[in-house]
C-alpha cells in the first residue's frame, strides 16, 4: 500500500505538469528492453541505436506530426527484471508496443504476458525459435533468421564440404546455445555421428579456456562456437593460442568484426564463416553504396558516441527502420490491432542495410520477416561473399 | 597423462587470474577484517583508466606506476570520505556500502567508456613460455608479479612498523589509537594498498579474459574462494589457494562427468564452505583469538 500512493501522487502531478502526455495522444509510445548493465551489455548499442533513429524520425516530423517516444529500460540481462520492465512498460507507461526487445530467456520470459495483454511484441533482438508461433502467440513477430535456420544453414554447409571432419560443439548453457543444436543437426542429416563432443560454459565463467583445450583434444576438424562475443573473442585466441587448425564456425550474433574478430586478433580470425542477413559496416563491398553511406552519415549526427563499424548498431538501426514503418503504415489507426495486422501482412519491405535478395516479407499464418542467410567468411580485415562450391 | 597435465597447467592458468585478485582482498581484510565486494569493480575502474591512458600513448610501464598511485589515491579517498563515517557502524550498513560501491563503479564504468569489450596489451606478449607446454609468456609474468607483490606484502607486515601497526590497527583498534597509532590513516593506507594490487592484478587479467566493465564479476567471486581457502589472513595462503579453486574447478569439470562445466561456479562455492567448515581460518591463516 505505501508504495502505491507516492506513484499515485506522482501520476496527479505528472497529470497536471504534463496534460498533453497524460493524454497520451501527442506521443507514440514505442517500449523496449536492453542489457544496458550486465553481461550482455555489449548488446545495448542496439538500443542505442534505436533511440537514435526515433530521434531521426521525430527531427524529420514524426509519424504524421506524431512524435514516437522511445522508452528503453535497463534489464541488466536478467529474464526477471526484464519482465519487471515490461510490466512497467505497459500497465505504467502505457506503450502502443514493444519493438527490439533483447535477449532469448528475456523475451521467452515475457512472451505470455505481453500476449495476454494482446501488446505488439515487435522485431525480437533474439535468435530463438519460438517468435514464429502466430497459433498460440498472436501478437509476437521475431526478426533475424532464428537459431533452427542458421544452424541447418551450418550443418548443411558441413555435410557437403567436410563430410569426413570430426564436429565439436562449444555452446553457452542456455537457450541461446541449445536454440541451434536441433537446426545444426537436421543440415547435417546422415553426417550428425560426426559430432565428437559437446562442452558447454556458463555466462558468468571468467574464461573457457578449460573448454576449448578439451574441445582441441578431441581431434575435430570443425569447432562450431555457439557462443556470445566476449566469448567468442577468448575462442578464437585460444584456438590460435593451441595452433588449432579447424574450420570455426561462429553464430551470426557473435560475428562482429569489430567486438569480436578486432579484440580476438585479425591474424587469428581469417577463414572464420558465420551466416549473415545484414551488410557488414566494414565490408568493402557496401562501402560506396548509399545506404550504407547513409548509414554512416546518420550515426555521425545521431549517434556519435556509439560505434559505427559495429554490427550491433546496423542491427539497432535496421530494427527503428522497420518499427518506423510499421508505424507509419498504420499510422491512420494507432491501434494495437492495427499495428498487428501491418507487422504480419509485410510484402517485400526493401531495408536499405539487408544483404542483397533479403528483405521483409511475412504473413499472418507465417510471422517471421526474415527467412534466410548467406555464407560469409572472414577475410583481410572483413566479412566477404564465400562459395563454398568454389573452394 | 599428457591429457592431465594439460588440465592442471589450465587450471594454474586461470588460478594466476584468481591468486591476484585474492591478494587484494587479502590486503583489504587485513585492513577492515571485512571483504570488500566492491574490490573487482574498483580493479576493473583502475584498469579503464589504464586502457584510457595508453590509448593516449603513454608507455605501459609508465602507465602502470600512474595508475598504481592513481588507485592508491582512489582508495585512500574512499575511506577517508566514504567509508570513515561508517567506522562504529554495525557490520550490516558496512556490507551495504560495500554493495552500493560496486554498483556505483560498476555502472560508472560503463558509463564512461561503454561495455563493448577492448583489447588490453601485454608487455610481456602471447607465445608460449616453452614449445607445447600450454602457458603463455603473459601467464608466466603474471605468476612472477603475484611472487613479487606476495614478496613485498609479506616483508610489509612482518619487518616494517606500519604494517606492525596495521595488524594492530584492525585487531584492537582502541588500544592501538591509545600507544598512538593513527587508527585512520592507517586504515586510509590499507584501502590504497589493496586498490593499488586491485589495479595490477586488473592489468594482468585484462590480456587474458578482455576488458569489459563486468570483467571482475566471477572473478572476484574466485578470488573470495582462494582467499578463503587459503587463509584470509595469510597473503601467501591466499595467493596458493587461487591455484587450488583454479586446479580443483579444472580437474573436476574435466573428471567428474557428472559436473561438467555447468556447476564449476557452484565448486567454488562449495570449497568456501568447506573450508569455513573445518577449518575457519583457512589453510595457511591465523586464528583470530579474542581476549573476552
Amino acid at each position: 500500500m505505501f508504495m502505491k500512493r507516492p506513484l499515485a501522487i506522482a501520476a496527479i502531478v505528472a497529470a497536471m505538469i504534463y496534460p498533453g502526455i497524460a493524454s497520451g495522444q501527442e506521443t507514440i509510445k514505442v517500449g523496449n528492453t536492453m542489457p544496458y548493465s550486465g553481461p550482455g551489455s555489449a548488446y545495448s548499442e542496439i538500443g542505442k541505436v534505436m533511440k537514435a533513429y526515433f530521434d531521426k524520425v521525430n527531427d524529420e516530423g514524426g509519424i504524421k506530426g506524431r512524435k514516437i517516444e522511445f522508452l528503453s529500460y535497463d534489464d541488466g540481462y536478467s529474464p526477471p527484471r526484464t519482465v519487471e520492465q515490461a510490466r512497467r512498460l505497459i500497465e505504467r507507461d502505457k506503450v502502443l508496443l514493444l519493438a527490439g526487445t533483447f535477449g532469448t530467456p528475456h523475451n521467452l520470459a515475457i512472451h505470455r504476458y505481453v500476449n495476454m495483454r494482446k501488446v505488439p511484441h515487435l522485431f525480437i533482438g533474439s535468435t530463438g525459435n519460438a517468435w514464429n508461433d502466430p497459433k498460440n502467440f498472436p501478437w509476437t513477430v521475431g526478426w533475424q533468421p532464428n537459431a533452427h535456420i542458421e544452424g541447418k544453414v551450418y550443418g548443411s554447409f558441413l555435410a557437403e564440404h567436410h563430410p569426413n571432419e570430426k564436429i565439436a560443439i562449444l555452446m553457452q548453457n542456455d537457450e541461446y546455445g541449445r536454440s541451434f543444436i536441433a537446426g545444426i543437426e537436421e543440415g547435417l542429416g546422415d553426417k550428425v555421428s560426426n559430432i565428437v563432443s559437446r562442452a558447454t560454459y556458463e555466462a558468468t565463467d571468467p574464461t573457457i579456456d578449460n573448454q576449448i583445450i578439451n574441445l582441441h583434444k578431441t581431434g575435430a576438424g570443425v569447432l562450431i562456437n555457439l557462443s556470445t562475443p566476449k566469448f567468442t573473442a577468448q575462442a578464437i585466441r585460444k584456438v590460435a593460442d593451441l595452433n588449432w587448425h579447424v574450420v570455426h564456425i561462429v553464430p551470426t550474433a557473435a560475428a562482429s568484426a569489430s567486438q569480436v574478430m578486432q579484440p580476438a586478433g585479425i591474424e587469428n580470425s581469417q577463414g572464420i564463416i558465420t551466416a549473415a542477413y545484414l551488410k557488414d559496416p566494414t565490408d568493402p563491398r557496401w562501402k560506396d553504396e548509399k545506404g550504407m553511406v547513409d548509414f554512416r552519415a546518420f550515426m555521425a549526427k545521431y549517434a556519435p558516441q556509439a560505434n559505427a563499424k559495429s554490427v550491433f548498431s546496423v542491427i539497432g538501426y535496421s530494427m527503428a527502420q522497420a518499427t518506423t514503418y510499421v508505424l507509419q503504415q498504420a499510422a491512420d489507426d494507432l491501434t494495437r490491432d492495427n499495428v498487428m495486422k501491418v507487422a504480419t501482412n509485410l510484402q517485400g519491405v526493401e531495408l536499405p542495410l539487408l544483404l542483397p535478395g533479403l528483405h521483409l516479407e511475412n504473413k499472418p499464418d507465417d510471422v517471421a520477416p526474415i527467412k534466410s542467410l548467406q555464407l560469409t567468411r572472414f577475410e583481410g580485415e572483413t566479412w566477404a561473399a564465400f562459395d563454398p562450391a568454389k573452394q | 597423462m599428457e591429457f592431465f597435465f594439460s588440465q592442471v597447467l589450465s587450471g594454474i592458468a586461470s588460478g594466476t587470474i584468481y591468486a591476484c585478485l585474492a591478494l587484494a582482498v587479502v590486503m583489504i581484510y587485513q585492513a577492515i577484517h571485512h571483504l570488500n565486494f566492491a574490490q573487482g569493480e574498483l580493479a576493473v575502474f583502475s584498469t579503464y583508466l589504464a586502457w584510457q591512458m595508453l590509448e593516449a600513448g603513454l608507455p605501459y610501464w609508465i602507465v602502470l606506476l600512474l595508475v598504481v598511485l592513481l588507485s592508491f589515491g582512489l582508495g585512500w579517498f574512499l575511506q577517508m570520505v566514504v567509508m570513515r563515517p561508517f567506522q562504529n557502524a554495525p557490520m550490516l550498513s558496512n556490507i551495504v556500502v560495500f554493495i552500493a560501491l560496486f554498483t556505483i563503479f560498476n555502472s560508472l564504468t560503463g558509463f564512461i567508456w561503454g561495455h563493448d569489450i577492448k583489447t588490453f596489451p601485454s608487455p610481456f606478449g602471447f607465445g608460449p613460455l616453452v614449445e607445447n607446454l600450454g602457458i603463455s609468456r603473459h601467464q608466466a609474468a603474471m605468476m612472477a608479479i603475484s611472487a613479487i607483490i606476495l614478496t613485498i606484502l609479506w616483508a610489509f607486515f612482518r619487518f616494517t612498523r606500519i604494517g606492525l601497526a596495521m595488524r594492530g590497527a584492525v585487531s584492537n583498534p582502541v588500544s592501538s589509537g591509545l600507544v598512538g597509532v593513527n587508527v585512520m590513516a592507517i586504515t586510509a593506507l590499507g584501502w590504497g594498498m589493496a586498490s593499488a594490487i586491485g589495479a595490477v592484478s586488473g592489468l594482468l587479467v585484462a590480456p587474458v579474459v578482455f576488458l569489459e566493465p563486468n570483467m571482475m564479476l566471477s572473478i572476484l567471486i574466485y578470488a573470495f574462494a582462494g582467499a578463503v581457502v587459503g587463509g584470509l589472513t595469510s597473503p601467501g595462503g591466499a595467493v596458493l589457494g587461487g591455484f587450488i579453486v583454479g586446479i580443483v574447478e579444472s580437474l573436476v569439470s574435466t573428471y567428474v562427468p557428472v559436473i561438467g562445466a555447468e556447476l564449476k561456479l557452484p565448486i567454488a562455492l562449495t570449497l568456501i564452505i568447506v573450508v569455513l567448515l573445518f577449518q575457519p581460518a583457512g589453510l595457511f591463516g591465523r586464528r583470530d583469538i579474542q581476549r573476552v
